[in-house]
């Protein structure tokens, strides 16, 4: 149906259509959705394999300086006359074994210990069996002898392994390998193209005048290094470790060193989402809550917040920047301290209750919904200035003839709004959109300092009923040390963080193409 | 006819004056809503009875703002500056030099990042970019306790080098407000200065840098504004290190059940202190937050 068919199509048929054409793009968001991940994988391997483009051919037409680099790095620049850069890869090589067979391989090779027996003392019997397991990480497990008196005692601690460290250094020594990789790659396209320039009979470019292209040509490096290595480190390191411990059964019984954990498969994400049902119960009242949490705390704040800004702006309202300061302030004041005041003013015997005469259970209520419709308001509370502090600032840029070409086809104020006003803010408010939804998903401040996911409540395991999934994440790791669960519910997150986002961004596409505004 | 038309104009004049009122009604309402709880505040620390559920303070006092600095028992006695349970002083000082050391680095690796991002072209750039993009969507204290290894084996676990270095090490991703800044300044500056043979350091030093102020002001005001409000990563990292807390996690102690009773109007003062400079912060820079969050759209 093109635009000339709907427009002469009543107001219900219009209904029908909107209505048909949302429910029938559910399938394709979703398919477009796998479709950008599949490419952002494609795009990724294909820059791996890119890398390595060339790297069979080169060898096949080196001289022998650059067949030699393909062992010894930078030999193929040493013999070209690039001595200082052959050197700075030939010792690029030496740090990297030399970290790998000093450190990292001590790592490694325990990561998956097969058969490994870890003793386990009957209690009441004192006497010592040994159990199997496979693929624990980190091999020396406690070691206990029987002293004189037949009793198994522990002995020397100092030298236990730590499932930890072997795990957090295996995936260091992953990371430092791919970028040694990276130099190695560069090293036989160094020597290769060194060969090319002194067949062609011209003099190699010296090291000092190298080194100058990364003030200009490769600026990037220079200015991306410092910034990636402190990410890699402490960022992407722990992030590959936690997404690692999802699969470990790193909990309140297997706390390194004296007691290792090992790979467990999938079993994490068995136990949230079937196989112990108190966990998954949990798990879906707490997804449930999360979700209507962030569509209601995100679009109960734009919506209110866009017409607060409407009303402020409103042409014949007059104190204009007063009310927008009185508004601003409640924004500026750090949000701990608003969201600690406002748990204790709606104490069960806090300010309110007292003043109103009555004793309402707005964050302690265990059956009915008031903690919910609390959090919910007060998040409108922290949140409405803030939306209205964007949208009064895009009202006064759109375009005024907009409005006086609608006044002159006889626009009213309310087609005004829905036709010009709201789609231009909506439009230009799209990342800010997602930025708050994925934010309200990972809202921890509210919940946590208003209710700390209470009040607690029967069917909730280690949780209570207003526990979003990152607030139960977090109990799960402070007060109870189950990493393994917490990391299966940090991939959750991130999941639907990366869906809500994507789809979100789609939607904003279309409407891109919609409505052009510029 | 005249009489019709003036009729139909005072009658919507009417109408518009009617729908004014109203807007005002509502916005008074609002405000008075949404002050309530931030002069509830201001009354509260002046309050001489450590009531948290009464509105007026019965008697004005300004012991509270002293107690945070020189602090006494329940029987009066005043307690030295070392075994103070609340050594606030300390946590300000703390906070003060988190923030300014890690508003400094930040600021310069954001600028960095997003200077390479925005006018720099290389192979690498659109899949550096969606990594960014991915690794910002985990939730940030999915891998507190990894972190908390890895600062273990610097030794650096808490200290307050530590906390600048996990700060600056993630604001590497917050670099879209300002490459969206970047992306507006017109690139035929670059072409003219590459023409005169300036290089891409000299470009970014001498060219970009000097336009920037605006985006080099709300980086810098951001990220020195961020640890004067985290809670959660700080009270892992710190621990019972209450030496190395920040202002944060020591309000948040004050109001536990054992000292509530004590400390609740100090609590309401400690919170005031800090909620002044940071108002006064956060109302000067309100333009660039705006500018930030939508700068990067308008264009789209």
């Amino acid at each position: 149906m093109d635009f000339l068919d709907y427009v002469q199509l009543s107001t219900g048929q219009r209904f029908v259509y909107k209505l048909k054409s949302f429910f029938l793009g559910i399938p394709g968001a979703i398919s477009k959705l796998f479709t950008i991940i599949g490419h952002f994988f494609a795009s990724f391997f294909g820059m791996i394999v890119n890398g390595f483009k060339g790297y069979g051919s080169r060898f096949a037409n080196g001289d022998g300086g650059t067949k030699l680099s393909y062992i010894i790095m930078g030999a193929g620049n040493i013999l070209h006359k690039q001595i200082g850069k052959g050197l700075i890869f030939l010792a690029a090589e030496v740090a990297y074994f030399a970290f790998l067979f000093g450190f990292g391989m001590n790592y490694v090779s325990e990561i998956f210990c097969n058969n490994v027996n870890i003793p386990v003392t009957d209690p009441n019997t004192g006497t010592v069996a040994y159990a199997a397991y496979n693929g624990v990480i980190g091999n020396e497990s406690p070691v206990y002898q029987d002293n004189e008196f037949g009793v198994p005692e522990l002995l020397n601690s100092d030298t236990l392994d730590d499932s930890n460290k072997i795990l957090l250094f295996s995936v260091l020594t992953l990371i430092v390998t791919i970028a040694f990789i990276a130099i190695y790659v560069a090293n036989t396209k160094s020597a290769y193209a060194s060969q090319k320039i002194v067949e062609s009979g011209k003099k190699p470019v010296g090291l000092v005048a190298e080194l100058k292209t990364f003030l200009d040509e490769r600026f990037h490096v220079t200015l991306l290094s410092i910034p990636t290595v402190l990410l890699l480190i402490f960022t992407v390191l722990p992030i590959v470790y936690t997404i690692f411990i999802a699969f470990t059964n790193y909990d309140k019984n297997h706390q390194p060193p004296g007691k290792l954990y090992w790979w467990v498969g999938f079993d994490n994400f068995a136990t949230v989402f079937y196989s112990n049902p108190l966990t998954s119960q949990t798990f879906g009242r707490i997804l449930l809550w999360t979700i209507i949490w962030a569509v209601f705390a995100t679009f109960s704040n734009y919506i209110l917040g866009i017409v607060l800004a409407l009303m402020i702006n409103k042409k014949g309202i007059k104190f204009k920047g007063f009310w927008r300061t009185m508004f601003v302030i409640t924004a500026a004041v750090p949000q701990f301290v608003t969201l600690l005041v406002m748990r204790i003013l709606l104490d069960d015997k806090g300010a309110i209750n007292n003043m109103l005469g009555t004793n309402i259970p707005f964050l302690t209520d265990t059956t009915g919904l008031w903690p919910y419709v609390t959090v919910i308001l007060v998040n409108m509370w922290v949140g409405i200035p803030y939306t209205m502090l964007i949208s009064s600032g895009l009202l006064m840029n759109i375009p005024e003839d907009l409005y006086e070409s609608a006044r002159i086809d006889g626009a009213n104020a309310f087609q005004q709004f829905t036709k010009i006003t709201f789609p231009y803010i909506f439009f230009v408010t799209t990342p800010y959109l997602i930025t708050s939804f994925v934010g309200n998903i990972n809202n921890f401040n509210v919940i946590y300092f208003l209710t700390a996911g209470g009040p607690v409540a029967d069917g909730y395991d280690r949780s209570g009923r207003t526990d979003l999934l990152v607030t139960w994440l977090y109990k799960l790791t402070i007060n109870n040390s189950d990493f393994n669960l917490a990391a299966v519910i940090g991939i959750l997150v991130f999941v639907i963080c990366a869906a809500g986002s994507l789809i979100t961004f789609n939607m904003s596409k279309a409407s891109k193409n919609e409505e052009e505004f510029s | 006819m005249t009489n019709t038309q003036n009729t139909m104009k005072t009658g919507y004049a009417a109408k518009r004056q009617a729908a004014n009122i109203a807007i005002y009604i509502i916005l008074t309402v609002m405000v008075i809503v949404w002050l309530f709880p931030i002069v509830w505040l201001i009354l509260r620390s002046f309050s001489a009875d450590g009531a948290y559920n009464a509105i007026f303070p019965s008697n004005w006092t300004f012991d509270n703002y002293i107690r945070l600095f020189n602090d006494y028992d329940a029987a009066g006695n005043p307690i030295s500056q070392e075994d103070m349970p609340f050594p606030y002083g300390t946590w300000i000082l703390n906070t003060f030099i988190v923030a300014v050391c890690s508003a400094v680095v930040s600021t310069l690796i954001i600028l960095m990042i997003s200077y390479a991002f925005s006018r720099l072209r290389f192979k690498s750039r659109k899949a550096l970019l969606n990594c960014g993009l991915i690794l910002g969507m985990f939730p940030g204290f999915m891998s507190m306790a990894a972190t908390y290894s890895i600062m273990e084996i610097f030794g650096l676990k808490q200290s307050l080098v530590g906390l600048v270095i996990v700060y600056s090490a993630g604001a590497g991703l917050g670099y879209q407000v300002s490459k969206g800044f970047f992306d507006t300044i017109p690139r035929s500056l670059d072409e003219a200065a590459k023409i005169d043979g300036a290089t891409r350091n000299q470009i970014f030093w001498v060219i970009i840098l000097p336009l920037s102020k605006p985006i080099i002001v709300y980086t810098a005001l951001t990220t020195f504004l961020s640890p004067w409000a985290d809670y959660i990563f700080v009270s892992y990292f710190m621990k019972a290190n209450k030496e190395n807390w920040t202002v944060a996690v020591g309000l948040y102690n004050m109001l536990d059940n054992e000292h509530i009773g004590r400390y609740f109007t100090v609590f309401c003062a400690g919170a005031v202190l800090i909620a002044i400079p940071i108002t006064i912060l956060f109302i000067i820079m309100q333009r660039f937050y705006v500018a930030g969050v939508t700068g990067g759209a308008v264009k789209g």
